[in-house]
Parts: structure tokens; sequence; C-alpha cells
């Protein structure tokens, strides 16, 4: 199997480290990846801010980048969320909805059109606070939520997580509020941005864990900015690390 | 009446394609024991219930209310103290009401009262304790079903009242009594006659 | 106006840690027991669902059911009147008062009357004006408008309300126990009701088929409000009408549910008629809703039933507190809502929201307030309510993101990759990001750089890590 790999402009930027470990792991699932040059960003960042017009041509460059593909994966939940429920900037072509419709979250791919098992090579022994976003909860049900308690329980990540050996997975209180990232609302509210983050940071510490794991690189960037100001003893690593064995 | 006309005209010729009105199902579930569930919902909001009816009401309210002087009675079950009021304000000096209900209501606790039972109203409201007589074969599993009752479609009044006055705006600690009656207690007791009293 | 200034407020909130955290307590703990109500109900989604398209239903056949109701209310023996706007509303309302002779009027809690300014509009007219909602009236007494439409008083702590009370009513100031305070409010408050010459109330529901008028309360204060006086006024939005009982059952059993988690209020009262020898008025208010009905975005909004969970659930809201928002509706649906009475004042709130969708998924009849928040957002661009510094902010980037060799060139220049992000989005403040947070730090090799270098194949060699902090070359990429 081939599939088209987008790399989010901030794990591009700031963490290559997690694009390497999600190239890493689909080889070792058997899949052959692609990653097309040309992409930049899904366009969320000015869609998101209500920036239409400047999205728009940002987002038909990435249906140029990816009509081809049968399979799209990126390892963020919130890019696959805008380019799969929110693409509405770029002019609607058959391109663009084929595109919308073959974008996975890389636990998705994982989950539900690998079906991975397991992963044998990974080992992380240690306890770990998993935090699956907002996008990859009520955007594009991952996980169940906390709103809808009638649901029965489930989370793609977490069984994912739960198959590497020797890890263990905190519980913390309220585990689906929102980090306080919100793309430019980080910036546009800084003040609640940082306290929503302390306060995610300070429910996450209470249970001992120091290792906290998302599939979402920008909720995590938001966190670790608010965690070097406070406590430098936490680790942050997006799930593909830990699936891939990058780190015990 | 030009507001009318513009507000109407706005809506029609403006506001969305009509969508069909769904079905309300009445969720029944038929559970064995109403008067159970009746009485917990009715203690989640600081009401009382008491499921053995007293043989003499009147010794019962003697007992239960030592420092009431002042009661008043829709019942013919007990004699009230009072003449019948003279004004909607006159209950707010009333120690005791006491009242049936029509219709009790097991998923929350409530009551109905309307102008039927308390020609005052302000009765329901205004008391310092509401004693209410409920017959079990009035008690009905929900909300669906309590909206099928007469007085919803009839009375000029009428009120579910599911606890005595309450109010967690202070700190979100729901205290008791906010403006209306200081305790409510619901006595589950079969009617003896046939109809109700009137204040 | 001025545009209110949301994030600045929010921060001047959370600089007193005291109510910040006393406020998220309060809020988060209505939220989890509203979680626990709706587990004990196992229809509970398939009555969101009903509550839903029952309002659809009837917001799509408004005319219809207000004309039913206004029917069926007069044959009951209620007046009707009708009100385009806030100043219609409240001289109608006045213009009752005067004709009853009315001085001293007491009401309970009606989001309709704060969003219309009615208190003040009668108050400049001699009319002396009693909230009767603990809340409400704590407002009331302390000048601030509602925190939350459920409780307004709830940003206050307990210690505020007994100074208040004690600088009102000269009650003791050190003691702050609910039940002493709200006894304070009970004698002081229950002497107005008595003597008031007539009653207001607002509604949670009316009821088209039997003309009844619904509210929804705890303390009985919409009863007494409404019974004790002889007359009685009802102020209704248009948007309250539902066609009947079996249809605001579905209403009655999520409303509470969802505000605070209890089944069911102790009051919920039902008024179809004045009551013997009184006289009932219901004033049906527009004050904008047919505009909202007329927008195909944005008129699912308008089956709100003020239930305020989607405030409760909002991590932005209780880390904000309910005044930040200057506005009537706080919270979800108010940035929802706002914007549409006044788009220039309210142009900042639609960003005040991560777009968690956590909103959408508590509310009881199913607005989809995360996706109209996203919207809004975009018609505040296309009103041209962005700033000039946003506008070219998001110009620049929308510039650099669709064009690869641009994109590249910035990336790869070392720590010019801060000029892209998070960068791009700092329009308003410098370095927002780094005020309360650090900034990452740009990798030496870009993922893109190690792709090239580690499986690139046909595409040229990159520059090694470390030493690409002049590729701009490394740009041609796209082109290969």
């Amino acid at each position: 199997m081939r599939v088209g790999l987008m790399i989010p402009c901030y794990i591009d930027m700031f963490y290559p480290q997690v694009g390497v470990a999600t190239v890493e792991l689909l080889e070792k699932l058997g899949v052959e990846v692609d990653y097309p040059f040309d992409q930049t960003c899904c366009g969320q960042p000015m869609a998101n801010s209500g920036a239409y017009m400047e999205a728009k041509e940002t987002e038909e460059l990435f249906v140029r980048n990816f009509a081809g593909y049968e399979h799209i994966v990126a390892p963020s939940g919130s890019c696959v969320h805008h380019i799969r429920n929110k693409f509405t900037a770029a002019d609607d072509t058959p391109e663009r909805r084929r595109v919308s419709a073959r974008i996975w979250d890389l636990p998705e791919f994982l989950h539900d059109v690998l079906k991975a098992g397991e992963f044998p090579w990974a080992e992380f022994p240690h306890e770990v606070a998993l935090h699956v976003s907002c996008s990859a909860i009520r955007g594009l049900y991952e996980q169940s939520m906390s709103e809808r308690p009638n649901d029965l329980w489930f989370s793609k990540q977490r069984s994912l997580l739960e198959k590497v050996k020797g890890i263990s997975i905190a519980e913390f209180d309220r585990p689906d509020e929102c980090c306080g990232f919100g793309g430019t609302f980080s910036v546009t509210e800084e003040a609640v941005s940082a306290a929503m983050g302390n306060d995610k940071l300070g429910r996450i510490g209470a249970t001992g864990a120091r290792y906290i794991v998302s599939s979402d690189m920008s909720c995590l960037m938001h966190l670790q900015g608010c965690a070097h100001r406070d406590r430098e003893d936490f680790h942050f690593l997006h799930l593909a690390q830990v699936l891939n064995g990058d780190a015990t | 009446m030009a507001a009318r006309e513009d507000i109407l005209t706005a809506i029609r010729d403006r506001g969305p394609a009509p969508r069909e009105l769904p079905h309300v199902p009445d969720f029944r579930q038929g559970p064995d024991d109403l008067i159970s569930l009746f009485t917990a919902a009715l203690a989640r909001l600081d009401g009382q219930a008491v499921t053995q009816p007293p043989a003499d009401l009147q010794r019962w309210l003697a007992e239960t209310f030592p420092g009431a002087s002042r009661i008043c009675s829709a019942v013919p079950e007990v004699a009230g103290t009072l003449p019948p009021f003279s004004g909607w304000a006159a209950p707010a000096d009333v120690d005791v009401t006491v009242v049936r209900t029509p219709l009790g209501v097991a998923e929350t606790g409530s009551i109905l009262l309307t102008e039927n039972e308390l020609a005052v109203t302000t009765a329901a409201v205004l008391a310092q304790h509401l004693v209410v007589l409920l017959d079990p074969a009035d008690l009905t599993e929900n909300i669906h079903g309590a909206y099928q009752h007469p007085a919803f479609q009839k009375a000029a009044y009428a009120v579910l009242l599911s606890g005595p006055s309450g109010s967690a705006d202070i700190g979100g600690t729901t205290v008791h009594p906010a403006q209306g009656v200081t305790t409510l207690t619901v006595i589950l007791s079969p009617r003896t006659t046939p109809g109700t009293g009137e204040l | 106006m001025k545009p209110v200034d949301q994030a600045r407020n929010a921060l001047a909130f959370l600089e007193d840690d005291t109510h910040e955290h006393a406020f998220d307590k309060l809020i988060w703990g209505l939220r989890e027991q509203r979680d626990a109500a709706a587990r004990e109900v196992g229809e509970w989604e398939e009555l969101r669902t009903l509550a839903s398209q029952i309002k659809e239903h009837t917001l799509s056949n408004l005319a219809h059911y207000l004309e039913l109701f206004e029917a069926r209310a007069t044959r009951n023996g209620a007046q009707v009147h009708w009100a385009r706007d806030a100043h219609e509303h409240n001289q109608i309302v006045y213009d009752i008062l005067s004709a009853h002779g009315a001085q001293r009027l007491v009401k309970s809690k009606s989001m309709l009357t704060e969003e219309c300014e009615m208190r003040p509009f009668l108050e400049r007219r001699g009319i002396q004006v009693t909230e009767t909602d603990l809340g409400e009236r704590i407002q009331q007494l302390d000048d601030q408008p509602p925190s939350h439409i459920v409780g307004p008083g709830w940003q206050k702590t307990t210690r505020d309300v007994a100074e208040l009370f004690g600088r009102v009513y000269g009650s003791d100031p050190e003691r702050a126990d609910p039940v002493y305070l709200a006894h304070v409010m009970r004698e002081h408050t229950r002497p107005l009701i008595l003597q008031a010459d007539a009653g207001m109330t607002g509604a949670n529901f009316a009821v088209a088929q039997t003309g009844a008028v619904v509210t929804v309360t705890n303390e009985g204060n919409a009863d007494l409000s409404g019974n004790v006086p002889k007359l009685r006024i009802c102020s209704v939005g248009i948007e309250k009408i539902i066609p009947g009982p079996a249809e605001l059952a579905v209403f009655i059993r999520l409303l509470t549910r969802s505000a605070t988690g209890e089944r069911i209020t102790q009051y919920t009262s039902h008024f179809a008629a004045p009551r013997e020898g009184g006289t009932m008025h219901i004033v049906l208010v527009d004050n904008g809703r047919t505009q909202r009905l007329a927008d195909e975005r944005f008129w699912p909004s308008l089956k709100c039933i003020r239930c305020g969970a989607c405030m409760n659930t909002c991590p932005v809201y209780r880390r904000s507190g309910g005044l930040s928002y200057g506005a009537t509706y706080m919270g979800p649906i108010g940035l929802i809502t706002m914007p549409a009475a006044d788009a220039r004042r309210y142009r900042e709130l639609p960003f005040a929201s991560t777009i968690n969708g956590s909103c959408t998924n508590v509310c009881p009849v199913q607005i989809n307030i995360h996706e109209q928040i996203y919207q809004w957002r975009e018609v505040m661009d296309a009103n041209g309510e962005f700033s000039a510094t946003k506008k070219a902010a998001m110009k620049l980037a929308g510039n650099l993101l669709s064009h690869p060799r641009a994109y590249r060139a910035a990336a790869e220049a070392g720590g010019a990759a801060l000029r892209v992000l998070p960068h791009f989005a700092i329009y308003n403040r410098l370095n927002a990001w780094g005020r309360h947070r650090d900034i990452p730090s740009p990798a030496k090799e870009t993922f893109h750089q190690w792709y090239a270098r580690n499986r690139g194949g046909a595409h040229p060699a990159e520059e090694p890590a470390g030493e690409a902090t002049a590729g701009t070359e490394d740009a041609d990429h796209g082109r290969a």
C-alpha cells in the first residue's frame, strides 16, 4: 500500500523527529510512504482565523499535491479535521472532495485501515498521560467524548498505545477538556490559553505521570511552552514516536 | 398592530423552509415501584415523602409542626384553623397549607397544583410549610405522562412542584428557603372521599 | 460603542486567582452534574434530537405558531402585544404599568428584559423595579449585569455577597454563609413582593396550543411575581414558542438536567390565564430574531433554551468570567448571538474560543455552536472587521503558505522559522505566545530536509543536518 504523507508545517520545522517516526512506523507496517515535496500547510491557520480568501490558495495547493493518492496520512488530528471537514476555502472540485474523503489521521489509519495489531519493536516502561486532541475526539471521533455519557466508551488512540510493551496509562481529571491551544487562539487569547495549558499540566502532574503523549503536536507545542516556563520535568512525545519505539 | 404585521411578514417572507414535527414517544418503561422512585426523586430537591399515611392527620400536623397555629386546609381529612383567604398576599401569614394533588410524577418527584386545588394559588408558594396529599394511584411514571394531564390544557395556572423553594445562586450551594415555601412534605395517602376541597 | 475586548477583560479576571479558581470549580461542577444526569436517562441523545427537531419545526412554522398562541392566549383572557425591538418592548411595558397606575414592579429573572435593558428604562421613568431571583437581585444591588444566564451572581464568591449585603442591607459582612445570606434576602425582598403593584416574568417556553407561558425556577419567584400582584406581564421572545404540552415534556426533561444536573427545578409553572380578579399581558418580542431567522447559517441559534450548558462546559468561559464578554449572552451561545445583534461591538467574540466542540455536544437542542463560531469569523473578515495588521498578517501567511519555494526558504533559514510559525498569527501583540509560554526552538534539520536526505530518491541531495541554515536552494525541491 502506498500513502501520500502530509507533514504539518510546525512538525516540519519544530518537530522533524515526529515526521521521521511517522515514516519509519508506516514503513515497518509495510506501507510505502510518499512525501510530496511541494507541500506547505493545509490552510487551517488562515481559515481558522476567518481569513478564507487567504486560505484558498494554500488549500488548493494541498489538493494539487495530494489528489493522486488513494490514502493520505498526516500525524495531526487538527490538520486532518480541517482537511476532512472544513476544507471549504478551496473551490469545490471533485479533486477537493476526493482529498477530503481520503485523508486519515495517523491513529485512524493504523487502527481502521491497517488494523495494526502489534508494535513488537516498541517498548515504553513508563506511565504516560494520553492527551487526545479536541479535533481527534469531536472532529474525527477517534475517541468517545465525555459530553455523550451514554455512548459506548472507546479510544482508538488508547487501544494503540496499550499495545506497547511496558507502558501504563495514567487516568487524569477532565481528560478531554481542551488544552487551550486552539490555533491562533493561543496568541489572541494568550492568557486564557496559557491558563488552560497550565491547568491541564496540573491535572496530569497530579497523577505522577511525566510523559505526555498525543497525536497532535500542536497541543504538545503549547503544553511544552507552558511546562518549560513552570515545570521542567515533563517529556512530550508524539504517539508515532512511542509506537515506533523511538524512546524507551 | 403594525408591529404584529411586520414581525409575521418578516417571518413568512424570510424564515427557513418548513420542517416536520417529530412524534414524541412516551418513553414508558413500566417500573414496578413508582412510590420509591417518587420518594427518591423528591428527596433530591429536599422534599420529604411520608409513605405510610398517618392515621390521624390532625395529630400528625400538630406533632410535625409544633409551633404552627395558622393552618389552612383544602382537604376533608383535616380541619384548618383559618377562614378562607381574603387576598392573594394573605397566605404569607400561614404556617402550614394542606392540599391534595391530582398528580404525582415519579421521575422528578413532582406534584401538580392548580387553581382547582388551591383557589388562591399563592398558598403554594407563600406558606411556610406545604403538606400535600398524593394518592399513589395518581402517580405517573415520567414527565411525558404528566403532560397528558388535562390540567395542562385547562388550568389558568398549573405548577409542578418538586421541592421546597431553594437557590444555589450564592457560591453554588443550594439553600432553603429562597422566596417560596420552606418545606414540602408529600404524604402518600389514598383519597377517602371523591373530589377536593377548596380554600 | 467600542468593541468589547474580551481577551483583555479575561486577563484581568485571570489575574485574580481566588475568583478564577472558585468560578472554574463551581461551573465545571455543574458540567459534571449534567453528565451524571444525562447518563441516567437512556434516551438522552434521542431527547436531544427530538428537541432539536421540535424547535426546527416550530421556528420554520413560526408565524403559524405565533398566531395560534396569540389566539389561544387571547381566548384565555390575556392581552397580547407585539414589539419589534427593545425600545418598543420597554415602552409597551411602561404603558401597561402607567395604565394601571403601577409604581412598584417585582420581576423574576428574564434574559429578554436584560437584553432590552428594561430595568434602567423603567427606573428612569420612576418605576421601582425589584428583581426577585436571588442571583439577579445580587447583581442588581451591585449594579452589574449577569455573569451567567442561569446563576447571574456566580462570578461572586460567598464572601463577595456577604460584603455586598453588609453594605446594602446592614447584615453581617463577615458572615459568608449562604443560608444566612439567603435569609437576609428573603427578609428584605418578601415585603416588596407582597406590596407590589405589578409582577413580571420572562418565559422559558410559550405553548401555542394552550396559550401558556412556562417558567422554570428553583425559588418560586416567577410564581410570586406572577401571582401575588393583580397585574401580570410576561415578556416572551418569539423563538420561545413550542407546539403543545407533549413537546413541552421533552424540553422540561432536558432543560434542568442540562443546566444544573437536577432532573427538574422546584417550580415548573404554567401561566395560561390571568388569576381571578387580575389581568395578564404578554409581550411578544422580535428584537433581531426575525433577522436571524432569515440567515440560513445562523438561524439554528434560535433553538437555544437558555440552559447555560455551553457556558458550563466552555473552558474559555470558565477562565474568563461571564462579565468579560460585556454581553447579555456570554460564553459559546453569546459568541454566535451577540455579533448578530451588533457585529462591530462584538467583533472579537467569535475569536474567544478554541473551537473544541464541547459546547455543541452538550447543547440539549443540538445547536452547531462551534461551527457557527467558525462561520462568524469568516463573516467578521468579510464585513471588514479585521484590523489592518491582522489582514496583512493573514495575507502574508496565505501568500507564503501557497508558494512552496518561498515557504521552503523561510522554513529552512534556521531561526527564521519563527517568522512563519507561530509568528504568522502574532498580529495583535508582539510575542503574545511568549508571555506565558516558551517558544519552541526550530530544529536544525527540517523534516523536509531529512526526507530528501534519507528517502529523497530522485530528488537532489540536501545539505547535511546542521548546515542548512543558508540553504535557500532547498526550495528547488518543489520544482524537482
